[in-house]
């Protein structure tokens, strides 16, 4: 499970450092989702049993970095659409993807 | 159990839902607007007051007793931020009704004033920091919303690179969190400080209450500015003073809840760290105000050094520091809000944005004039204006603790400050005039009302100093003594 946060951790910085725009939006999604197994990880994998109260009688497996987790991933799918859908009107715009291109201030 | 508490985040969140369906009536969606903001501003002086008579407020929800719920909690600190950024919105509200222009108006601008407002108030009242985390991502989206939103090319430049940066700080939030769950197995933020005693904040602690650090700095623009002068000089001048006023003092008030409530206990690292970004800030902040030539350059600079001075105040962190620095934020949300909207009209008024080639502007709008120059001294720290106190306090407690090196920096800046806005005061108010007759604009009434009563509030935050510092005391006390807090939510 490690392995894989660090895997994905590591294409998501790839993709973040490189000079396209979607590249770098999708970048953003895999390190979200790394960050995701990340509190999975570090809030214990299945350490009882099912959290359901009448189900069985403890030790109960910790529900709470699904729930943090659900609540992470709806907010990086409105970032990711909002960054997506941000992305398309620049390049309509600015007709360029090339965040390198995106420096300094000129006149309109 | 006082649902008075959840108010400040639910009721601008269902207007936003309802100003949807009303688009295409925009003086209704104004009233509607106004009548919510005056109502959570009402709201909040009324939670100052049940604060003072029955100590820290909390509302678990669904009645899930702390440490196993999500809760809301107001203490005097929190409500104090939480009042005076409702009053800054109401007001940059009342100057965006005469300027923001219908293109704005009719693609739910005050839909997303709202949701960020309610973003703001709900990171000031969570007691969870997950929620926290929640809460600063509503107020987020919003903002980018409002860089965005006009569409010209410069804007949607600047908003793409404000967004990355922010998800990756969001990112970087979200690890820390992680980390923090799996070391303390809990993110009630009383309960976490109540481990973090018990466990005398052993180094996997003090990293990621590093890591808190930096989040929080990027988000508050404390050494991590870069990317702060872009994007707030480019959407329209109400929601730029919206975002001087409200979001990098909502990343300063996590920096002082996080460093005063969860991570006290190993201030050699944490405290010291915070003295030397808050020191680079400002000698950065100073430089760029100094080198600007146009008048939004000098006012973001003005922001940055802001930043740091108040946290000068939480980097020597005694009580008089601590409550100089309270007095601080809530000056500056104010005063820096009411920059903004000045310099805005500036450029408005002569559609010039560089400060040598406007001139001559008290010649027309006298009261005008004389409003920038109540906020110049009031951000220098001129005694009766607002700034003063503020400085004063965080002076009294670096000297109390021999952070020289910090005053002397905190106490340079207010002189850059004075150069730089008196350049721009001089440079553009007096001489010729050159807005020839024919292109004189008026100011906008309800413009003029909202500087009148901003000016108002910078006036009374400095001379009725004394009726303020009540609260302040109390806040403080709170905040240097984090037991009380704990008491409140885990045995209340």
């Amino acid at each position: 499970m490690v392995l894989l946060v660090g895997v994905l951790v590591t294409v998501g910085t790839y993709l973040i450092l490189s000079r396209n725009i979607i590249r770098v939006i999708l970048g953003t999604a895999v390190l979200s989702h790394a960050v995701h197994l990340l509190i999975l990880t570090v809030g214990g994998l299945k350490t009882g049993a099912v959290p359901l109260l009448s189900h069985s009688e403890g030790p109960f497996t910790d529900a709470l970095p699904q729930a943090l987790i659900l609540t992470a991933i709806v907010i990086s799918f409105a970032t990711t659409a909002f960054l997506l859908v941000l992305a398309y009107r620049m390049y309509k715009t600015n007709k360029t993807d090339d965040i390198s291109e995106l420096r300094g201030i000129s006149d309109e | 159990m006082s649902n008075i508490i959840v108010m400040p985040l639910i009721i601008p969140i269902i207007t936003a839902v309802i100003l949807v369906f009303l688009r295409e009536n925009i003086v209704l969606q104004r009233i509607i607007t106004l009548i919510t903001m005056v109502f959570i501003t009402g709201i909040s002086i009324l939670l100052l007051q049940l604060v003072q008579t029955e100590g820290i407020l909390k509302l678990e929800f669904s009645g899930w007793v702390s440490p196993y719920g999500i809760l809301f909690v107001a203490d005097t600190f929190s409500v104090l931020m939480m009042l005076s950024a409702n009053i800054v919105s109401t007001l940059c509200l009342i100057y965006a009704f005469s300027t923001i222009g219908f293109k704005y108006e009719n693609m739910f601008f005050y839909t997303f004033v709202l949701f960020l407002i309610a973003g703001v108030n709900g990171s000031f009242l969570t007691g969870d920091i997950f929620n926290l985390f929640v809460c600063f991502e509503v107020m987020l989206l919003a903002s980018y919303v409002l860089v965005a939103l006009g569409g010209r090319k410069i804007q949607l430049r600047e908003s793409l690179k404000y967004v990355l940066i922010n998800v990756l700080a969001s990112w970087i939030f979200l690890v820390a969190l992680a980390y923090l769950y799996g070391t303390v197995k809990t993110l009630n933020m009383a309960h976490i400080a109540e481990r973090v005693l018990e466990g005398n904040q052993d180094a996997m602690l003090t990293t990621v209450s590093i890591l808190f650090l930096i989040v929080f700095s990027l988000k508050s623009g404390l050494l991590l500015f870069f990317w702060l002068p872009g994007s707030y000089s480019v959407p329209p001048t109400a929601v730029q003073a919206l975002f001087a006023g409200l979001l990098t003092k909502v990343g300063i008030y996590a920096l002082i809840r996080t460093f005063t409530l969860m991570f006290p206990l190993n201030p050699d690292v944490t405290h010291t760290l915070i003295g030397i970004m808050a020191g680079i800030t400002i000698i950065a902040g100073c430089m760029g105000a100094l080198s600007g030539k146009d008048v939004y350059t000098i006012a973001t600079y003005n922001v940055v050094i802001g930043v740091g001075f108040i946290l000068i105040g939480l980097a020597v962190g005694t009580e008089a520091a601590i409550s100089g620095a309270i007095f601080y934020l809530i000056h500056d949300m104010v005063a820096k809000a009411l920059l903004f909207l000045l310099i805005g009209t500036m450029v408005y008024l002569t559609g010039e944005t560089i400060v040598k080639r406007m001139s001559g502007l008290i010649q027309i709008y006298p009261l005008f004039g004389w409003i920038f120059f109540v906020v110049l001294l009031a951000l220098t720290g001129v005694p009766p204006l607002s700034g003063f106190v503020g400085k004063i306090l965080i002076g009294q407690g670096a000297i109390e603790v021999g952070a020289y090196v910090l005053l002397a920096l905190g106490f340079a800046s207010s002189i850059i400050v004075l150069y730089s806005l008196l350049r721009i005061f001089l440079a553009s108010f007096f001489g010729e005039t050159t807005v020839s007759l024919e292109d004189r604009k008026p100011i906008p009434r309800g413009a003029m009302v909202s500087f009148i009563l901003f000016t108002i509030a910078i006036v009374y935050i400095g001379i009725g100093a004394e009726s303020l510092m009540v609260y302040i005391e109390d806040a403080t006390r709170t905040l240097m003594n984090p037991s009380r807090y704990i008491e409140a939510i885990l045995k209340g």
